[in-house]
């Protein structure tokens, strides 16, 4: 469904992206981790069309995207959200999510009634008529959700949509994602939290200094000794052998 | 205002000056509905899109120069030149709007802009001869219906108040339809509008350029009432301000907003400054008003209504 390939990045001095490679298959959820500074995050800002990369090409559906506008890409079907929540603040729930409705649905009637399924399916039904500023992060990080949703994606691109909540919202927000994969979305995340990682995706990418390092399913990456060099700094994986070797 | 009450009010306060033989009384309702069709036209772009202009008397300009150029060299009626106003201010307005836009200038940045476009006409019009330079342009007089000049300012004020009901309506559907909410969507967060399909740069032309149509309606009806254009009437910057005012101090981005803020502006400030004869006094008085209200009543006179029926 998406296919990246040779996407490179730099600012000023620094290459932030270099020659990352991804794939993404229809119905799939994929994960993009990595240490903080990595480039997650200008990866999924180039795919989505708000940083235009310096090479490489972004196919979705068949079409290359990169060079188009963001709100092009949004309507051929692959929206993201972002890892600062950035609610439409003067607009209440309900007017945040039906933002991403009218982008396929002109009437207003038929819109709201399209926000209003949405955000109750992703719990936010008690809290739809409040204002969108003051909300909590856990109902922020939904909204953020909700929203791109009601654009009727092909995919959704979210980004560390589970950084700042506490165990039992993560639970929810886990398994809110999963029903949304359920629903038919494809979804690619960038997330920190290895469990949650662990427990959503089928396929894992990890990226360090600009660069993909590893690809494979979690159980894999979990072993592999450049991951955890990536995480844990030079010679970790050498340490942790030896130590594991002691103990036994 | 969901109610009925204000509506009626509304409806009684714009039939009051026909009512009255007063010609005191009818010309301070006519300032007031020009200043609030005036202050409607920069909430369009303004209020609801947050592209805070500072120079729109641009398109007021360019609408009263419209009907004194067509009156005095083709002859042409002003009742033709409203539309002829309204193409114009728009095409302007999505002209400097899509400009600005595309270059991604916003807030002070875009208001510098459109402040210096303003002031770039004014020169405009006292060099060029097309224009009359600095002396300005005199339409003669020639009162009827035909003409678009009533010996009764009472039919110029009617023209005035259909003109700001349309405003209005223009208003009331921004709050309602998809256009609105993706042009608020616009004001309150670019990249998450963006991110979700909005075509930013268009949006925002759009909105401006509307915007730019209203205050050149308001052009017309000016030159229609007094007869008579120069640089500093059309392009000088206090117009720009009032039509600022009117729409923050009234509620910018509300239907209701403009004519609140007029009424504020003209009832308070037009009273006081009959007491008070020092020269500047009413612009200080206007900014004593800013200040109040962005620091005490951000929402402006309308959000009034609400914070009552909460407490």
């Amino acid at each position: 469904m998406l296919e990246v390939n040779g996407l490179s990045k730099r600012f000023g001095g620094l290459q932030a992206v270099r020659d990352v490679a991804l794939t993404v298959n229809e119905g799939a959820i994929t994960a993009l981790i990595g240490p903080n500074g990595a480039g997650k995050t200008t990866t999924f800002a180039m795919v989505a069309g708000f940083i235009r990369p310096d090479a490489g090409s972004v196919r979705f559906l068949g079409k290359e995207m990169a060079g188009l506008r963001p709100d092009r890409i949004a309507a051929l079907g692959m929206v993201r959200t972002f890892q600062v929540t950035q609610p439409f603040a003067g607009l209440s729930v309900m007017e945040n999510i039906r933002i991403g409705a009218f982008l396929h649905e002109a009437d207003p009637g038929l819109a709201e009634v399209l926000a209003r399924e949405v955000g109750t399916r992703l719990g936010l039904g008690a809290i739809l008529d409040r204002p969108a500023s003051g909300l909590t992060v856990a109902a922020r990080k939904r909204l953020e959700v909700a929203r791109a949703l009601a654009t009727q994606p092909r995919l959704l691109l979210l980004d560390e949509v589970m950084a700042g909540l506490n165990p039992s919202e993560l639970g929810e927000i886990v398994s809110m994602i999963r029903a949304v994969r359920d629903g038919g979305v494809t979804i690619l995340l960038i997330e920190h939290i290895m469990a949650a990682v662990a427990a959503l995706a089928e396929e894992v990418n990890v990226m360090a200094e600009g660069a993909l390092i590893a690809r494979g399913t979690p159980t894999q990456i979990a072993r592999d000794p450049a991951v955890v060099e990536a995480y844990l700094g030079h010679g970790a994986a050498a340490r942790m052998a030896q130590s594991g070797a002691r103990h036994a | 205002m969901k109610t009925l009450a204000p509506r009626l009010i509304f409806a009684a306060l714009l039939l009051v000056p026909f009512g009255f033989g007063s010609q005191f009384l009818v010309n301070l309702a006519m300032l007031t509905a020009m200043s609030a069709l005036l202050g409607q036209a920069w909430n369009i772009a303004g209020g609801f899109g947050g592209l805070t202009s500072f120079g729109h008397t641009v398109f007021f300009g360019l609408g009263a120069y419209a009907a004194a150029i067509l009156a005095t060299r083709y002859g042409v009626s002003a009742w033709f030149a409203l539309p002829v106003a309204f193409a114009l201010g728009g095409a302007v307005g999505a002209v400097i709007g899509f400009a600005s836009f595309r270059a991604g200038l916003r807030g002070s940045y875009f208001a510098l802009v459109t402040l210096a476009f303003a002031e770039a006409f004014r020169v405009l019009a006292t060099a060029s001869e097309f224009t009359r330079g600095g002396q300005g342009i005199n339409v003669s007089l020639d009162l009827g219906l035909a003409n678009f000049q009533f010996a009764d300012r009472r039919a110029t004020y009617a023209v005035i108040v259909a003109l700001l009901l349309l405003a209005m309506a223009v208003a009331a559907w921004l709050r309602r339809s998809r256009f609105g909410a993706q042009l608020m969507a616009v004001r309150e967060n670019e990249d998450a509008a963006a991110a979700l399909g909005i075509d930013i740069v268009f949006t925002k032309t759009a909105a401006f350029s509307l915007s730019g149509g209203f205050a050149a309606l308001g052009g017309v009806v000016y030159c229609q009432t007094y007869l008579f254009v120069d640089p500093l009437i059309a392009f000088g910057v206090e117009r720009s301000v009032e039509m600022l005012l009117v729409a923050m101090i009234g509620g910018a981005g509300t239907v209701w907003g403009p004519v609140l803020g007029a009424l504020a502006l003209h009832l308070v400030a037009d009273t006081a400054r009959s007491f008070i004869a020092t020269p500047g006094f009413a612009p200080m008085l206007y900014g004593v008003m800013l200040l109040v209200i962005v620091g005490l009543l951000p929402g402006g006179v309308a959000s009034l209504g609400a914070r009552w029926r909460r407490a």
